[in-house]
């Protein structure tokens, strides 16, 4: 008479691993800060730039590091391009804040500093997380926003790698 | 509907030959609760008794015939008029006349052929019952006793296991693993995922068991997902080079055995959905069918029983799924 058969659960033989891929910088990184918002110009014709700093090892992106200045519609152009580009469903924008920007307001609109902190946060959510996105890494815009002096609004959309 | 003082009216009962000792099984029905029902397997004789007794004792029960049918059917929720029969089989027990007593009529459906298991979905039913019917005039009376049925299959003989690299160009490759094709019900689901290159931020990993419910043909199919079950199996990023096992066990779920094309109006599949999810909940997953089967339970059975069954085989004269479970026992 058999005993009722028991599942073999052990575990399937794998590949050691190789130590410096345990122990080494990981291949996924990728960082970017929005900080150090500046507003320049005077009355009415004044705007806010921060600054978009890029750490990354992604062989995708053409430099490890790099440095440029943004506005707030430079974003939105960026928003835009993705999404008419590509099929991604793009991260929301912190809001387009209109209403501060009516006049005989009681405080600075949107120079007033509280709200420059909070579009800074909300701009640097949506670069980070859109930058990690492997169908936005392959759109032309994405690399010109981060990595070029200036995004130049002529440019010919396109496709970083080649499809198959 | 009976008038009240007039005609007669009288209760059927269906009572099994073997009711005291056949298994019950639990099977969902159409609103979720779970009932017990009595277990049939392919080629077994279903018997016993109808009892008809007279609600008025002294006056005569006048009929058309009393009788009593097996019925193997599926009933697609979208076509409920349409009932597909794949098996029929009526035994008459009374020819027209009268009932001046209560009375029991015995019946026998020999070796019934029970070709599919019996199943409870989203849109679709397969059941068997037994319906004894009084025919009468103006209305008929009569009475249900579902049954379900097992199928059951032994170990198959060929039973590969699954492995496959898959990825995203230049961003996520890995190699899956899983060690069969085709699991029993009370199975364990072994495996592993490699990673061979991971440029994305991977916050979790999960196994999900997704079964799919086909009804329809041609241009009206309709799919029903639902997702069975959902088990993590990595909590943070792995790096290149990584292995991580998986171990699922299925007893702990409630499934069906794999049904395809069930006389062509249905199918139930199951698939395994690995799903890697990264810092911003974007989903990459990797779906893979499964084949699920339901093994049929070893009892110990007595030296004389095993002894009888023995012979059985050597004479013939054993049904299939009974020497199929006596083969399993000797294993």
């Amino acid at each position: 008479m058999s005993e009722p058969t028991v599942a073999d659960t052990r575990r399937l033989n794998s590949k050691p691993q190789d130590l410096t891929d345990a122990y080494g910088p990981p291949s996924n990184f990728l960082e970017i800060d929005v900080y150090d918002p500046q507003t320049i110009g005077v009355g009415r014709n004044r705007f806010t730039t921060y600054e978009v700093r890029m750490r990354t090892n992604l062989p995708i992106f053409k430099l490890k590091e790099s440095c440029v200045r943004r506005r707030y519609s430079d974003f939105e152009w960026l928003k835009n391009e993705l999404e008419r580009d590509s099929k991604i469903v793009v991260p929301p924008l912190p809001g387009k804040a209109l209403k501060r920007q009516l006049p005989f307001r009681g405080d600075e609109g949107i120079f007033e500093e509280s709200f420059i902190e909070e579009r800074r946060v909300g701009l640097e959510q949506f670069i980070n997380r859109i930058a990690g996105h492997p169908l936005a890494q392959n759109e032309r815009c994405l690399h010109m926003f981060l990595q070029e002096e200036s995004t130049d609004r002529n440019y010919i959309p396109g496709k970083m790698l080649q499809q198959d | 509907m009976s008038f009240f003082g007039f005609g007669q009216s009288a209760d059927l009962d269906i009572v099994l030959s073997d009711g005291e000792t056949r298994k019950k099984a639990e099977h969902k029905t159409e609103d979720g609760k779970k009932d017990r029902y009595f277990l049939f397997f392919d080629g077994e004789t279903v018997s016993g008794k109808v009892n008809v007794t007279l609600k008025n004792p002294g006056k005569r029960l006048e009929h058309y015939g009393i009788k009593i049918e097996f019925v193997g059917q599926i009933e697609l929720y979208y076509d409920r008029g349409n009932h597909h029969e794949f098996v029929s089989l009526v035994k008459d027990l009374a020819r027209p006349g009268e009932l001046s007593n209560s009375q029991s009529f015995d019946f026998e459906f020999a070796h019934v052929e029970k070709p599919y298991e019996s199943y409870t979905g989203q849109n679709v039913k397969l059941r068997y019952f037994l319906r004894a019917t009084i025919s009468r005039r103006l209305n008929d009376i009569t009475k249900e006793m579902e049954i379900v049925v097992h199928t059951l299959c032994t170990y198959p003989e060929l039973n590969s296991s699954i492995k496959m690299e898959v990825g995203i160009e230049d961003c996520l490759h890995i190699e899956f693993e899983y060690n069969k094709s085709k699991y029993h019900m009370k199975d364990v689901i072994v495996g592993k995922i490699y990673f061979l290159l991971v440029r994305i931020k991977i916050k979790h990993m999960e196994i999900d068991i997704i079964k799919r419910e086909t009804t329809g043909t041609g241009p009206s199919v309709y799919h029903e997902n639902d997702t069975i079950a959902k088990y993590e199996i990595m909590d943070g990023a792995p790096v290149r080079g990584e292995s991580i096992p998986i171990r699922l066990f299925l007893a702990g779920y409630e499934l069906t055995p794999t049904m395809r094309d069930v006389n062509k109006k249905f199918s139930v599949r199951y698939y395994l959905n690995l799903v890697l999810i990264d810092e911003e909940e974007r989903r990459y997953f990797k779906q893979q069918e499964i084949t699920l089967w339901r093994k049929g339970d070893i009892v110990r059975k007595s030296m004389s029983q095993q002894a009888a069954i023995a012979s059985q085989r050597f004479e013939g004269s054993s049904t299939p799924s009974a020497s199929a479970q006596a083969k399993d026992d000797s294993n």
